[in-house]
């Protein structure tokens, strides 16, 4: 039931309790403490929106970014992972395999206040050696919604055997 | 009808489809919404999508042979034994048609001669009983119980052979009524099918929207397996409705009259479709999983809904149906459906549509997205408690 669960709210996070109870065949209540365990326990860890910031004529900057770093002995990776994300620009990052150690995803409200937080806050964190930032130039797809292209537009008849 | 005499009289007998008379009423009405309709609302998967065209792009336009594509042959093949655990030769026991309706034709008109019988477990899909008949046959209904779930029980079935007894029509998970047999089930009825020689048609097309345990497929009965003929294809399983592909699995000797028909009749199964379908049967299992999930859901989530608003339902345990009983609004199945539509814009399907032993329910199809099927029964509950009090 979790999995189906956690499954129908990472598609739509705007279920209301009573209808992912009747959708899985269950009691409100259960639905209702599971989803306050999988909140508590940071398994759910919190309910964004997809939105298309293009389109809604805003101004953001995004860039990838690689960065290499040298390990530090007994907390490899990760105590300067944890340095990295606290800065709220830091939209998301991934211990990777091949070339970089960390991949970012940086958000800003410009090219400029990205470029600054590279310059001024990940290059000089220490166990940083080296970044190659990638802007963002056109988000076709997002948390697995398409955001361009034209509409699927399969029309069923109203009634069929 | 300027025609009359010189029209072959079985056609002329043929009763145009009850689901088509209320399809004609519901086009010329504005904003209706809809709960009829017998297909899956996804959108075929992208990669199967992709296959067809790609094939298109390629030039693979000409004919293919008779039997279908080997590769799909053989895919269809390793799919049955994959997930049904049930066996067939891509060369010898396996014919692709055109959807599973061409298939479901063909093997009638293949076995049976004028006078034949054929058990038809009713409320059955519509097109049984047409394609009985224009083959010659002559339909013996069997009534499926709403209390026995719908499923057909070896006491009923075992009442309705005679001797002039051909076949007998199986599809569970079954349309409209959702109906399963489970392996304990099919076991009683397999001796009276292995007793009285009997063909079991069994149209699987539903078996992967199979929602407590897995499909068992009544071929799996190695007694009676010469005479069994599966149909089945990949309009429900990978929401391929459009391309028209299904195919018929059955004894080498029966394969080799069926294909008779078929390549007289329909040549191959088109091309594009047959690539497409390729794809589908050899890298859609996760694509089945996830669709059948999800209907899954929706069916849970529709079975509560329709009891709160006072439609007693069980839980169907398979297709995308559910088939109430309306007797508690006084109605007939038809009377029901034209008001609803009429005062609750609400399109349903009328249960006699699917034969006499379908009056008094209505099919519910929850093919619908959460958000349709919400405003369904909110029409439906409007409907129940309003319009029909004010018309009585």
């Amino acid at each position: 039931m979790m999995k189906e669960l956690l499954t129908l709210l990472e598609n739509n996070a705007r279920y209301q309790v009573k209808d992912l109870a009747a959708l899985l065949n269950e009691d409100e209540s259960l639905i209702e403490n599971t989803i306050r365990d999988l909140e508590d326990n940071n398994i759910i860890a919190g309910y964004h929106t997809i939105i298309n910031w293009d389109k809604a004529d805003t101004e953001i900057s995004k860039a990838i970014i690689f960065v290499n770093c040298v390990p530090e002995r007994e907390a490899g990776y990760d105590k300067v992972a944890s340095k990295i994300a606290k800065y709220p620009e830091v939209d998301s990052l991934y211990l990777i395999s091949g070339k970089a150690e960390f991949m970012l995803q940086v958000n800003g409200r410009s090219m400029r206040e990205v470029s600054s937080f590279v310059a001024h806050k990940l290059a000089p964190t220490e166990g940083v050696t080296g970044t190659e930032t990638m802007f963002i130039l056109k988000e076709y797809k997002l948390n697995g919604r398409e955001l361009v292209g034209e509409r699927e537009d399969g029309e069923r008849l109203l009634v069929t055997p | 009808m300027i025609f009359d005499e010189e029209i072959n009289q079985i056609v002329r007998n043929i009763k145009p489809s009850g689901i088509r008379k209320f399809f004609d009423i519901a086009a010329t009405r504005k904003n209706v919404v809809s709960l009829g309709v017998g297909e899956p609302d996804f959108i075929t998967p992208w990669h199967i999508r992709e296959a067809a065209i790609y094939a298109i792009e390629k030039g693979r336009t000409f004919y293919t042979g008779n039997k279908g594509l080997p590769a799909l042959r053989k895919g269809i093949c390793d799919y049955y034994r994959r997930r049904f655990n049930v066996s067939y030769d891509p060369e010898d026991n396996v014919i692709v048609t055109v959807g599973g309706s061409e298939a479901i034709d063909i093997v009638l008109r293949t076995i049976l001669k004028p006078g034949d019988e054929v058990i038809l477990p009713t409320p059955a899909y519509v097109a049984y009983r047409a394609i009985i008949e224009m083959a010659g046959g002559k339909v013996v209904e069997v009534e499926l119980k709403e209390e026995e779930r719908f499923k057909l029980t070896a006491k009923d079935f075992e009442k309705a052979v005679t001797d002039k007894t051909k076949a007998v029509i199986l599809n569970f998970p079954g349309n409209p009524t959702g109906g399963v047999m489970s392996r304990e089930d099919y076991a009683r009825i397999v001796p009276i099918i292995k007793k009285h020689n009997i063909f079991a048609i069994t149209d699987e097309i539903y078996a992967e929207l199979t929602y407590e345990g897995t499909h068992c497929s009544i071929a799996e009965f190695e007694e009676i397996k010469d005479h069994t003929v599966v149909i089945n294809g990949f309009s429900k399983a990978y929401s391929m409705t459009g391309y028209r592909v299904g195919y018929i699995l059955a004894h080498k000797d029966l394969i080799d009259m069926i294909v008779k028909i078929h390549q007289y009749t329909i040549m191959c199964a088109t091309t594009s479709s047959q690539y497409a379908a390729i794809e589908a049967v050899n890298n859609g299992d996760a694509d089945i999983e996830r669709m059948a999930e999800s209907f899954r859901q929706r069916r849970n989530f529709i079975v509560k809904e329709l009891n709160r608003i006072g439609l007693k339902t069980h839980l169907p345990e398979g297709a995308f149906y559910v088939f109430p009983s309306v007797k508690i609004s006084g109605l007939g199945s038809e009377e029901f459906c034209e008001r609803l539509l009429d005062q609750g814009n609400l399109a349903l399907v009328p249960g006699n549509a699917f034969g006499q032993a379908g009056e008094g329910y209505v099919r519910i199809s929850y093919a619908y997205s959460l958000d349709e099927i919400k405003t369904a029964i909110e029409k439906l509950e409007h409907f129940l408690n309003y319009g029909i009090r004010q018309d009585q």
